[in-house]
């Protein structure tokens, strides 16, 4: 056993390594680095901790095999297009490990000071929230039948009541702290709540919501910090709450919606129902194309954008994606692409998924850096994207997108959208740009029209 | 044990930490998290994801706690539950952060 000061010492070590893995992240050259320190951290943390106190081991080893088993097979198996999946997870595994700690203190300590109290009920409720939200958010990723758009009548009634009898039963045990009966009740209820605030969120407002519950994971790390009065916990907690409302914000910002639109308005434009007869007078002057003759005008061109989007990802196209971007840059030609924050299913899919597929991610350009040279882009590809490229948001008042940053590839002298049809995207509106005089659709699976496109510019 | 006991003492003294002090940990936190965090670019906003799931597995060391001490048996299960759910975050979001930031390693 060592002396408390020695542990807090460990525990300021850690919090200065957590600090640096973060910084870390500012660039890609630093940024496995910056991981090492924040896992070296995590280590430290862990040993002081096990040192600090007379312990029995049983229950911490069987629960470390089992975790580290289940977060190796997590970390091998996940495909990095279903990484928003497995992060939905960790966050909820995080929720999920606050709550349970924070109940065991409370159980195991007679005479909890008043303050502590309401640091655990508020962890059992963040805790509960994250962990139920989370395994809705997963199951929606994965696109489950039993995780369907769900929303009750009355359902923000249904939820301001479960908060109400949270806070009660919070009250409750501020009043009674021997209850340890109410922090389940709080537990429970916030099950509930979680899983109802997720369960009617549809797939493309997902960024917000995983980044949102990444936030509560970490202010639920942080409340259990409060729980046990221990720096470490704080301090970590505060980081990663801090990095998910900012992640938040971005995601906000990048659809023009604010937090309590994207939480309790209607999911996606629902109520903005088009009829056949006015899609049909949108999509009248649509021109389709061929591989063929894609190739023919990349062959002519001297600046490519690809625009990516969640299509990308479900047709697993990043590695023929970089093919076709190796044999242009063969060419001499210049191929960028354009990357909107909230393309995808949380921030830096789009990102993640090109770096996986060996593409420089100099060549990835953020929204405003591209827009700024749409006008001298000669073939704009839009590869499963739709909302984000739909010149609507920039004219119609009245649009469910109204407002929401684009990428202006209509401003490009051409536009290839390879699309299995014109179906409208998330906001459930028909895109004019499909219609567009510089537009031609391509309709086909993605990684399938960019393999054939590459074949027919080398002649195969 | 002696040194137990004086630790459970401290441990005692610890909590009675005025929680405006823990407080001020945790603004501060929030703030350093701000300024560090708005300067990550947006090509690395999902690693940063696993990434601070990671950290925020540092829950890990209070559910070894729960998991070691007292002697009630549910609690003690209740705890290696935590510890195996902290141990996830840590082992699974450390792992696929390396994973995933190799791939934004410049390729010789």
């Amino acid at each position: 056993m060592i002396s408390a000061e020695l542990i807090d010492l460990a525990y300021l070590v850690a919090s200065v390594l957590f600090i640096m893995a973060l910084k870390g992240l500012t660039h890609p050259r630093y940024a496995v680095r910056g991981n090492l320190y924040g896992a070296i951290g995590m280590l430290i943390a862990t040993v002081a901790t096990m040192l600090a106190a007379d312990l029995d081991f049983t229950w911490i080893i069987i629960g470390m095999v089992v975790g580290t088993a289940a977060g190796i097979w997590y970390a091998v198996k996940t495909k990095m297009t279903a990484m928003p999946q497995l992060v939905a997870l960790l966050n909820g595994y995080g929720g999920g490990s606050s709550l349970l700690v924070a109940g065991v203190e409370l159980a195991m300590r007679p005479d909890t000071p008043p303050m502590e109290l309401i640091a655990t009920a508020a962890s059992g409720l963040i805790g509960a929230v994250t962990f139920s939200g989370s395994f809705v958010a997963y199951a929606k990723l994965e696109e489950m039948k039993i995780a369907r758009d769900l929303r009750l009548p009355g359902q923000q009634a249904i939820n301001g009541l479960l908060v109400v009898l949270c806070l009660a039963a919070s009250v409750g045990l501020y009043l009674q702290p021997h209850w340890i009966a109410l922090y389940w009740l709080i537990v429970v209820l916030s099950l509930v709540l979680g899983f109802f605030l997720v369960i009617g969120i549809g797939g493309a407002d997902m960024p917000v919501v995983i980044s949102l519950l990444n936030s509560y994971s970490g202010m639920a790390a942080a409340a259990t910090g409060f729980v046990l009065s221990n720096n470490v916990l704080i301090i970590s907690g505060a980081l990663v709450g801090a990095s998910g409302i900012i992640l938040t914000q971005i995601m906000c910002v990048a659809m023009n919606r604010s937090l309590s639109n994207v939480l309790f308005g209607a999911s996606g434009g629902g109520s903005a129902a088009f009829s056949k007869q006015e899609v049909d007078a949108v999509y009248a002057t649509v021109k389709s194309t061929s591989p063929e003759e894609v190739a023919m005008m990349l062959e002519v061109a001297s600046r490519v954008v690809i625009i990516p989007g969640y299509g990308m990802a479900v047709s697993q196209a990043q590695h023929a994606v970089s093919d076709l971007t190796e044999a242009l840059m063969e060419r001499q030609i210049t191929v960028e692409f354009g990357i909107h924050p909230v393309a995808g299913r949380m921030p830096g899919h789009m990102n993640v998924l090109l770096a996986e597929a060996d593409i420089p991610y100099e060549l990835l350009k953020e929204m405003d850096e591209i827009n700024s040279t749409m006008e001298q882009c000669d073939v704009a590809i839009v590869l499963g994207a739709n909302d984000v490229v739909n010149p609507v948001a920039r004219q119609a008042s009245n649009s469910p997108i109204a407002g929401m940053p684009i990428i202006n590839v209509d401003k490009a002298r051409t536009v290839i959208i390879i699309k299995r049809s014109l179906s409208p995207g998330f906001a459930q509106i028909p895109n004019p740009l499909f219609a567009a005089e510089n537009s031609l659709m391509l309709y086909g699976d993605g990684r399938h029209a960019i393999v054939e496109i590459l074949n027919a510019l080398q002649g195969k | 044990m002696p040194m137990f006991e004086n630790l459970m003492i401290m441990a005692v003294d610890m909590s009675a930490v005025s929680p405006v002090r823990l407080l001020t940990i945790f603004v501060l936190g929030i703030y350093i998290g701000v300024e560090v965090i708005a300067k990550i670019p947006p090509t690395l906003h999902t690693p940063l994801m696993s990434g601070s799931n990671a950290i925020s597995g540092i829950t890990l060391i209070g559910a070894i706690l729960s998991a070691g001490q007292g002697n009630v048996v549910t609690m003690k299960i209740l705890g290696g539950i935590a510890v195996a759910f902290a141990m996830i975050n840590v082992v699974g979001g450390f792992l696929v952060t390396h994973r995933m930031l190799g791939m934004f390693q410049k390729k010789k």
